[in-house]
């Protein structure tokens, strides 16, 4: 009979394998597919994980993997945090959108004022937004223990409403001919998020997202707020014992992953996207929570995850345009990549055992 | 600095992409991104028409591709790089969210020609096209009013922004001509594709005592809770004959074809210049799908009559004397709108007694 | 001015895919698991549904279809959640996105064409509509007072006493996720066979979604998820039915309020839980949470 049989330590060896082993199984199934659909399978394969990396025009597709993946590791690093405490913070989405918006906010208010601290205060706002919005399932578990996990997920649509709203009402661009959606704060040198470097992608936002692989890294392993969070999610009973105060917790990791993803929101509406419009939130927020499991809840291994959903997304769009694969079989695809690494990840955590009854 | 910085990568990315530019027999590359999948039946859909019509009009001359379900924002700027970087020389960005991205690409890619759907931006080579949906209008307003028995006409608006409020009161203006005591309801579905609330919204209607359905949303479910109603209602966008010969009456069609043939050719003969295009019935852009029988043959008489003298120029569908919702006048005796007040249309005609949302 | 049996008769429809989606969800819920691919379990209901209607001119076989559609892509999630061990959070977020992709690369060859007509039910309600408000009370009456829906609840509310006491978590679990998949596609396919009548791409256009909200409004129980359905499906319809009559409403934060009275219905029952003595019935206690068996 097979057992499973749980690992006292995750596996060294096998949470660096799981996820080789899962990226080749889903190019074996995913080829497969392709090769159902009467395109090359080989070809297909190497358009999405290669091509953006080494192909004609990587130059050009190597940086945007950064614009693609820096909201997702600044917003899975806080919420893995949280996540490696017990603390399941699933509405980063609205998160991000408040951030967004408040950050936004603070330039449509001052536009057309040129100031060198209005970007800086831009972050702040960001980040204040995304904070209270996450403190709000923060406090509401605290003081009446309802669900973070569900609360958060409400919040979401709240704040997709809040974002219609704002484009079509408060935000709206007095000069764009009654048209939804806020000025442009690209175009606004003030508040914007630009290129920093040419051609290498990297924005505030890029910056932003390995100081807080860095910072969430420092916090987990050497800070003692890290160790009551691997603690309180490990035992928390003994954690509890060991002074580890549960409501501060739930507050601290709900309030920086709040944070996180209301900054990731700013930099993507001050840079990438330009502008509040109501489909503000395109997803991060939740694909997010994808990178934050893929990367094994660790720093170094959210910067991996998010620079392979990256590419996948790269790549996808790669494939469209040059074998004319459909969106919807690149969506098969992620969602396929994701399976297996979802799945292959019980090596990580269990023993395989064959035991003989006795 | 940060204008240095853009031109640098302009230049870089110009570099990048003009050794493999150099051949001549090769086809010219026409790229297309689309905001939806071109299986939505509606908007993405007749624009992958008009690609397939070019393909068909020049064959071998020319090579077209296509990404679809492309986000507005951020998403759109690298799709439509990646496109420019292929060697596509024209880059169709066919939905109004994709303006500035297309600028920007535009900025970075000087030999690329790009053409805007349905926004107000243009540059050295960037076009703008749009259709007069409103001429369409007039002539299904003619319909609706003729065939209303309830005297109650309902109109599915997406969003209030200009484009749409032109075609409500075109069909209103045309409805009341040839019918007085016609009412207009407007319901917003704040969504240019949700078929359940497209349903919610058509039974909205239908309950108020409406029974023609006029709809600027892309689903077929107001055809549908209109059948089950006993009522009659128009294709929007495509065609929909699947629902022919009732509840759809006659239908108003984008046809971008006649368009993208005209500039490809351009570009291929070297002629292609910037500037603003708005076409209409007469240039079949906008086209009246087929009056069914159910309509009676002088109500179809009479609309036809109206589609052609719109066509052939002779009658604007906004000539006054028109006044606004408020009183106020607008259009003196015999005076046409211009195209300025069109695009910037914000208000209702005289008798139209909803509001519009701000 | 506006009759309110017509918006109730608008509202019974409407409501229709998020009820039986959310009752779904619940019976998912009540057993522990938290499935967040209901739109993608939805979406796959729709087009099997609607290919099934289309082939056959038969609309109930295509709910019948749909509903195996549901229950089949369903056991993704429960191969993963239940025999791998996978975080549910992120095993949904990747069947919503599995099941769109899914559904419009085999959704192709149906666009364009149209459902056959479906007959009308007693009253000149659908069928479904009447098939949606009979379930309410069958699964009131399976969680509350059948033996098995008691074995399912204990599963959710503590997998390791339930283990203890002998029953099976895992198969369990296993047909509540099938039975939420079922549930999710007969939703999805009263959207593209009684509603649209046409199969479009990402038609279902975020009712998956409201049903996760619906069930968390409904305290988790049957009753509440109609109560929390009409409620969803009652402001869509009211506003909309308010701007036909030529009212002018905030749209956008009218359709904020019922993820707001969500919230607030989460925290008196939560609050009143932790603050009276008395045992209530919120959340299930084991809801999220994999089960491992060591022994």
């Amino acid at each position: 009979m097979i057992q499973l049989v749980p690992r006292t330590g995750a596996s060294g060896l096998w949470q660096v394998a799981t996820p080789v082993l899962a990226v080749l199984a889903t190019m074996l199934t995913g080829g497969l597919l392709f090769a159902l659909l009467g395109h090359d399978p080989v070809a297909a394969i190497r358009t999405i994980f290669w091509d953006p990396l080494f192909g004609m025009a990587a130059s050009y597709s190597r940086p945007q993997l950064l614009v693609k993946a820096a909201p997702l590791i600044l917003i899975a690093s806080g919420l893995a945090v949280g996540f490696r405490a017990g603390i399941w913070n699933i509405g980063a989405e609205g998160q991000y959108i408040i951030g967004g918006i408040t950050g936004a906010g603070v330039a449509l208010a001052l536009h057309p004022l040129d100031a060198f601290w209005i970007f800086p205060a831009m972050v702040l706002a960001g980040l204040a937004g995304g904070w209270a919005w996450g403190m709000i399932p923060a406090l509401l578990r605290n003081w009446f223990g309802a669900s973070e996990i569900l609360v958060s997920l409400m919040l979401v649509y709240v704040a997709q409403r809040v974002a219609a709203w704002m484009a079509f009402g408060p935000m709206k661009n007095p000069e764009g001919f009654g048209f939804p959606g806020s000025r442009n704060l690209q175009q606004y040198p003030s508040a914007s998020n630009p290129e920093l470097f040419a051609n290498t992608g990297a924005h505030w936002g890029v910056f932003a997202a390995l100081a807080a692989v860095v910072a969430t890294w420092v916090l987990m392993s050497r800070h003692i707020r890290g160790f009551h969070i691997r603690a309180a999610g490990t035992a928390p009973r003994a954690a509890r014992f060991a002074g580890v105060r549960p409501q501060v917790l739930v507050a601290f990791c709900l309030g920086l992953s709040g944070a996180l993803a209301g900054a990731a929101g700013l930099f993507e509406v001050a840079g990438p996207a330009g502008q509040v419009t109501d489909k503000l939130g395109v997803g991060y927020g939740f694909t997010a929570i994808i990178v934050a499991f893929l990367g094994r809840l660790h720093p170094v291994g959210i910067l991996l995850a998010g620079l392979l959903l990256a590419l996948t997304y790269i790549g996808g769009e790669l494939a469209q345009l040059t074998m004319q694969l459909p969106a919807a079989s690149v969506q098969v695809f992620q969602g396929m990549l994701l399976f297996f690494l979802l799945g292959f990840d019980i090596l990580t955590r269990f023993r395989i055992v064959r035991r003989v009854r006795a | 600095m940060k204008r240095r910085t853009l031109l640098a990568g302009a230049a870089a990315l110009s570099a990048l992409i003009a050794a493999p530019a150099m051949a001549q027999d090769e086809p010219l590359k026409v790229g297309f991104i689309y905001v939806g999948p071109v299986g939505d039946g509606g908007w993405t859909y007749q624009h992958d028409l008009g690609r397939q019509a070019v393909e068909a009009e020049y064959g071998d001359r020319v090579e077209t591709t296509f990404i679809e379900s492309v986000p507005e924002g951020a998403d759109a700027e690298r799709a439509l790089t990646q496109l420019a970087l292929a060697g596509n020389k024209l880059i169709f960005a066919t939905s109004f969210g994709f303006m500035d991205p297309t600028i920007n690409v535009a900025a970075k890619f000087p030999d690329v020609k790009f053409e805007h759907a349905t926004g107000y931006k243009r540059a050295d080579n960037v076009a703008t096209y749009d259709a007069r949906f409103y001429e369409g209008r007039a002539v299904i307003g003619t319909i609706a009013g003729r065939m209303t028995e309830s005297n109650k006409i309902g109109y599915i608006g997406s969003f209030p922004i200009p484009e749409v409020i032109q075609g409500i009161n075109s069909s209103f203006i045309h409805a009341q001509k040839v019918n007085p005591d016609v009412e207009m309801k407007v319901v917003w579905a704040y969504s240019w594709f949700d078929p359940a609330k497209e349903a919610d919204a058509a039974a909205a209607l239908l309950a108020e005592g409406v029974d023609v359905i006029l709809q600027h949303t892309d689903s077929t479910a107001p055809l549908a809770k209109a059948q089950e109603a006993g009522a009659i209602g128009f294709g929007q966008a495509s065609d929909m004959a699947a629902f022919a010969p009732s509840p759809r009456v006659a239908s108003i069609i984008d046809n971008w074809a006649p368009y993208y043939v005209e500039r490809v050719g351009e570009v291929l003969d070297g002629t292609w210049e910037s500037k603003a295009t708005w076409a209409g019935i007469g240039d079949g852009e906008v086209e009246i799908g087929e009056i069914t029988e159910a309509v009676p043959a002088e109500v179809k008489a009479e609309a036809e009559a109206l589609r052609d003298a719109i066509g052939a120029g002779e009658y604007h569908p906004f000539t006054g004397p028109l006044n606004k919702a408020d009183g106020t006048a607008w259009l003196a005796e015999g005076e046409t709108a211009s195209d300025e007040d069109l695009q910037s249309m914000n208000f209702y005609v005289e008798g139209i007694t909803a509001q519009i949302p701000q | 001015m506006i009759d309110p049996l017509s918006v109730f008769l608008l509202l019974l429809s409407a409501s229709t895919p998020i009820l039986f989606a959310a009752l779904g969800e619940l019976v998912v819920e009540r057993a522990g698991v938290l499935n967040l691919g209901v739109e993608g379990m939805m979406i796959t209901g729709a087009l099997a549904g609607f290919a099934v209607a289309h082939a056959t001119g038969n609309p109930f076989a295509g709910f019948v279809a749909a509903a195996v559609a549901g229950a089949a892509i369903s056991t993704l999630f429960a191969a993963l959640t239940q025999a791998f061990l996978a975080n549910q959070v992120a095993s949904g977020l990747a069947l919503t996105l599995f099941g769109l992709g899914l559904a419009a690369m085999f959704g192709k060859p149906f666009e364009g064409v149209k459902a056959p007509p479906m007959p009308a039910g007693p009253l000149g309600i659908n069928w479904i509509v009447w098939l949606g408000l009979l379930a309410v009370p069958a699964i009131w009456w399976f969680l509350t007072r059948s033996r098995r829906g008691l074995i399912l609840r204990g599963v959710g509310e503590n997998h390791e006493a339930a283990h203890a006491l002998g029953y099976d978590v895992r198969l369990t679990r296993l047909a509540a996720i099938a039975f939420g998949g079922a549930m999710a596609g007969i939703g999805g396919a009263f959207i593209s066979i009684a509603t649209v009548l046409q199969w479009t791409e990402g038609m279902t256009a975020g009712a998956g979604w409201i049903a996760l909200a619906i069930v968390v409004f409904s305290n988790w129980t049957a009753v509440g998820v109609l109560a929390g359905a009409w409620l969803f499906g009652g402001v869509t319809v009211l506003q909309l039915r308010l701007q036909a009559a030529g009212v002018n409403v905030p749209v956008q934060l009218l359709s904020m309020a019922p993820y707001l009275a969500t919230i607030i219905v989460l925290v008196l029952i939560s609050g009143r839980q932790k603050y009276s003595r008395r045992a209530g019935a919120a959340a299930p206690g084991s809801l999220g949470q994999n089960f491992h068996a060591l022994r």
